[in-house]
């Protein structure tokens, strides 16, 4: 391939950002310095196209070291990868946590999404305006070293309202931390250099429970310590695996009736089946945890305090499913769980738990771990495989299925976090065992992530079929009066009082219209604009649609309009009108879209203009 | 000869179409089986010579068992499938993308068959409100997951001004609606230059080059294969947008005339429209076996030499006083 790079050059700190990823350049071609040794020998051809999967992370490096991508760094990185600009720059300009304009190297992102909206971040924001200034522009007292931004969920609604600090510089300089509950004078101290505290607690309100399963290490075990996971019963489930050898264990996920838990609910014992029974090697497992959901934090849970359970159960699926290698996919969102994974993962592979014949048993497997560029969309499997791939987010028609061709065109197991953790308890007890717990079609227990009005928000483990009521009170019940519920994120439902006994299954929920989704249970009191909250979700569409299909890209416009025309009161023609148009353009989204994002864009939206949020006089009683 | 005897030798998958059986050869998409029986079936991001994107979307058809509605334009028949072409669901997402697409993109340009379907299907673009006003260099510079609040008393458009920064072709993205073929045309589906993509995201998701650079920095090697493959006259030749600006421009005057290029050895057939004796603007067939409808910059645009003329008379220069 023949590639014009035409820009400015890269400055030397730049190109030490993608050479700290890459190594030094191999010759001129490759942006390196010329040598008459270039004019000899040909370079191109397969093997310098097929580094194209090193396009986000090289990014990431740039974005880094600098704080945003220059024209030059962008040439520079396409000159040492042969990726056209272009190409580059459309999949750099698709990421919200990539900046291609000059952006201070402290960036301090507030979530004002609905979980913190609920919770103060409107004034947040505001507070920060007057002290900081706009958002965007170098907040006044830095002396453009620092700027600040409004961005969607953090997953850090337990503890709302949160930002994420992001710290660009050499290696030692450099850091990235969630703050939450964070105040304005945190964040105008972060930006005068006066660092106070970083990250926050855990906030498992079960933790000790015996009845705990998924959650059960949460709190006990050291998340950065093999000796302490193992000595909590650790890797027992690898050993089992082993003796169970690949079938044994894909029956006993099959025994035990797990359905995914990352939305689709799609049978996991049938995945691992179609992936194992496959002749096209390589193989590949991915896991999913790029939880983007507004309102969702389990994986990001489970993945700091748990996460050698993450990397045990990804070797356990890996084997079975026959898979050379797996890569697991974090939301850039997520610092600390990426660290702790990556520090997993060394620590596996020092031990012989991962990497060239573990545990002496002539089995491979590796893991790496992708960083998530900020992109709802990536949380689609077939987008998350062009991200991994470095094309842009964008989802893929199906079929073909992942199970058929998924990451490189090739055979691809891709299950959630939350959905493979269930795998070590499933192989040591046994599958039959594991489906005692829960309906007879929901089988097991499901994480939930409690946040807004309830006395105690956190993540909550509970036996599916467990109603929400009773999660509630779990929770100590809800802060104030409840005006309404959001149940499974974004992507969900509003519910009233009168859906409180549904038991949570799936077979339940899908009876009565509405989804688990990604176990979000949201509670707003009256305290809370509930329009702005649907008004956020609209927006959240809006900025999260790939823009691929005319469904979702336009209609997720026009159903924000639509909803502001009924807030403002500013109609065209009647309300009835207005709804009528919305439900025309929601069923358009949900039967046209390529993927789950635009079918379910306005499923909020519907189920808040049935609770009668946009009556005149309704909703809002602020 | 070889597509009809590869058809002949091909399995056949029975299907149902409208309630009628039917067999179409394995491999074709649904979109091939309906065209093959006449029903008319509209398409956008759909073309013969690219490999099928189904972004558009208007060419969705209902299939017994699938929860969502598929697009005809890549997936395949399956035996025992059983379509729907004209159901309630089928028409209102039609209607709802050309909606969609005339609330927002300038679709002036676009064809007599967008008419019939908008038309056909019911289409009112202004239910959404009066179109919004042109932004100057706002969409280019978009940052993914961020926008502006909406003017709720207007429906947002990708209106912007028209890009002229060389003299060969414009680009004016006011009118286009992202089907990407102009992508797919420049890249593997034929020229291989990778000059622009689809950056950005959402609704502010645009063609662009890398930084939104200007085509004569950018890769573009003016081949005029994307101009080719636009369906809504986003891309145009320059000859024909100062035609078009000076309302000079008439296709009921035009004459086509098919000739084959002399500047290589590879023969391209060009379809020479002409207008008032003037080269206007260069095409090649679809359908043909060379150049399936993409040129060189030499066969698109290096046409000015046989028409250049003497100042004062008019008539042809003589190359060779």
């Amino acid at each position: 391939m023949d590639i014009k790079v035409a820009g400015p050059p890269a400055s030397a700190e730049e190109m030490a950002a993608v050479d700290e990823l890459l190594g030094p350049a191999q010759s001129g071609w490759q942006g390196g310095t010329q040598s008459p040794r270039d004019q000899r020998v040909a370079f191109g051809g397969r093997s310098a196209r097929s580094q194209r999967h090193l396009l986000l992370p090289a990014l990431h490096a740039i974005q880094d070291r600098i704080g945003w991508i220059s024209e030059g760094a962008l040439g520079y990185l396409c000159a040492r990868l042969t990726i056209p600009p272009a190409d580059a720059y459309g999949v750099a300009s698709g990421y919200a946590l990539l900046s291609l304009e000059p952006r201070p190297p402290l960036t301090v992102h507030v979530c004002d999404d609905i979980a913190c909206l609920g919770s103060g971040a409107e004034r947040l924001g505001r507070e920060l305006e007057q002290r900081l200034g706009p958002e965007g522009k170098p907040a006044r007292p830095s002396s453009g070293s620092a700027t600040w931004l409004r961005g969607p969920c953090l997953g850090l609604c337990d503890r709302a309202p949160a930002a994420l600090v992001q710290q660009a510089g050499v290696p030692s300089r450099r850091f990235e931390t969630g703050l939450a509950p964070v105040s304005s004078d945190e964040i105008v101290a972060l930006v005068e250099g006066r660092l106070s505290r970083l990250e926050g607690p855990q906030s498992i309100p079960q933790a000790g429970d015996p009845g705990l399963r998924l959650l059960r290490r949460i709190g006990v075990v050291d998340p950065e310590d093999l000796d302490s996971y193992r000595a909590a019963g650790g890797y027992s489930a690898l050993r089992r695996a082993f003796e169970l050898e690949p079938d044994g264990v894909i029956r006993e996920v099959t025994d035990s009736k797990l359905l995914g838990r990352g939305g689709a609910a799609f049978p996991t014992g049938r995945k691992w089946e179609a992936v194992a029974k496959s002749t096209v090697r390589p193989r590949y497992l991915v896991c999913n945890a790029d939880e983007s959901e507004p309102g969702t934090f389990k994986d990001r849970v489970v993945m700091e305090a748990d996460p050698f359970a993450v990397v045990e159960a990804m070797t356990i699926a890996g084997y079975a499913a026959g898979c050379e290698k797996g890569y697991l996919y974090v939301r850039g969102e997520y610092p600390l769980a990426r660290r702790r994974i990556e520090h997993a993962i060394r620590q596996a592979t020092d031990r012989g738990l991962l990497g060239l014949d573990i545990l002496g048993r002539g089995v491979s497997f590796d893991i790496e771990v992708r960083r998530g560029g900020g992109a709802y969309i990536c949380g689609e499997e077939t987008a998350l495989f062009n991200s991994i791939e470095g094309k842009r987010g964008e989802p893929r028609n199906k079929p073909p299925f992942p199970v058929q061709s998924g990451l490189f065109g090739k055979p691809t197991l891709v299950n959630n976090v939350e959905t493979l953790i269930n795998i070590l308890d499933i192989v040591v007890d046994g599958g039959r065992a594991f489906a005692a717990t829960g309906t007879a079609d929901s089988t097991g227990t499901r994480l939930f992530c409690l946040s807004g009005a309830v006395r105690r928000p956190g993540l909550y483990e509970v036996p599916m079929g467990t109603t929400l009521r009773q999660l509630i009170d779990l929770a100590g019940g809800f802060r104030g009066k409840l005006q309404a519920l959001l149940l499974g994120g974004a992507a969900g439902n509003f519910v009233t009082e009168a859906q409180f006994d549904l038991p949570l299954t799936f077979e339940a929920t899908r009876a009565a219209g509405v989804t688990l989704g990604s176990g979000v249970v949201m509670a707003f009191d009256e305290s809370v604009d509930l329009q702005a909250i649907v008004l956020r979700i609209a927006r959240f569409f809006r900025d999260e649609s790939c823009g691929q299909c005319v469904p979702c890209r336009v209609g997720t416009v026009r159903q924000e309009e639509a909803l502001i025309r009924l807030v403002s009161g500013r109609v065209i023609g009647s309300r009835e009108r207005e709804t009528a148009l919305l439900a025309d353009v929601n069923q358009a989204m949900r039967d046209a879209s390529i993927c789950g994002l635009g079918q379910t864009a306005g499923s909020a939206v519907e189920s808040a203009i049935r609770l009668g949020l946009f009556q005149p006089n309704g909703g809002s009683r602020r | 000869m070889s597509t009809v005897l590869s058809r002949a030798t091909a399995r056949m998958v029975p299907l149902q179409i409208d309630g009628d059986e039917l067999q179409v050869p394995e491999g074709s998409t649904i979109l091939q089986a309906c065209r093959g029986r006449g029903l008319d079936t509209p398409t956008l991001c759909y073309l013969e010579t690219l490999t099928p994107v189904n972004v558009c979307r208007v060419c969705v058809v209902e299939v017994e068992g699938s929860r969502v509605l598929v697009p005809a334009c890549s997936r395949k028949v399956e035996p025992g499938m059983k379509v729907k072409t004209d159901s309630e669901r089928v028409r209102h997402s039609r209607r709802m993308v050309l909606e969609f697409l005339a609330s927002s993109v300038d679709l002036s340009l676009t064809g007599p068959a967008v008419k019939g379907w908008m038309d056909q299907y019911g289409v009112q673009p202004e239910r959404y409100g009066p179109a919004a006003a042109t932004q100057a260099g706002e969409r280019d510079r978009a940052h993914a997951g961020h926008h502006h609040p909406p003017d709720p008393s207007h429906a947002a458009t990708v209106r912007q001004p028209v890009k002229i920064d060389n003299e060969l072709y414009v680009r004016d993205y006011s009118k286009c609606i992202l089907c990407f073929k102009c992508v797919e045309a420049c890249g593997a589906d034929a020229q291989n230059t990778f000059a622009i993509t689809v950056a950005g995201r959402g609704f502010d998701a645009r063609i662009s080059t890398e930084f939104a650079v200007g085509l004569p920095q950018s890769a573009c090697v003016y081949c005029g294969n994307c101009i080719g493959v636009c369906p809504t006259g986003a891309l145009m030749f320059k000859s024909e947008y100062d035609m078009r600006q000076a309302a000079t421009w008439d296709e009921s005057r035009q004459q086509v005339t098919s000739t084959i290029c002399g500047y290589c050895g590879v023969g391209c057939t060009l379809d020479l429209h002409v207008q008032d004796n003037t080269i206007v603007k260069v095409t090649s067939p679809l359908d043909h076996d060379v150049t399936r409808g993409h040129l060189c910059i030499k066969g698109r645009f290096g046409f000015q030499f046989v028409q250049n003329r003497e100042p004062d008379s008019g008539r042809p220069r003589n190359p060779r006083p």
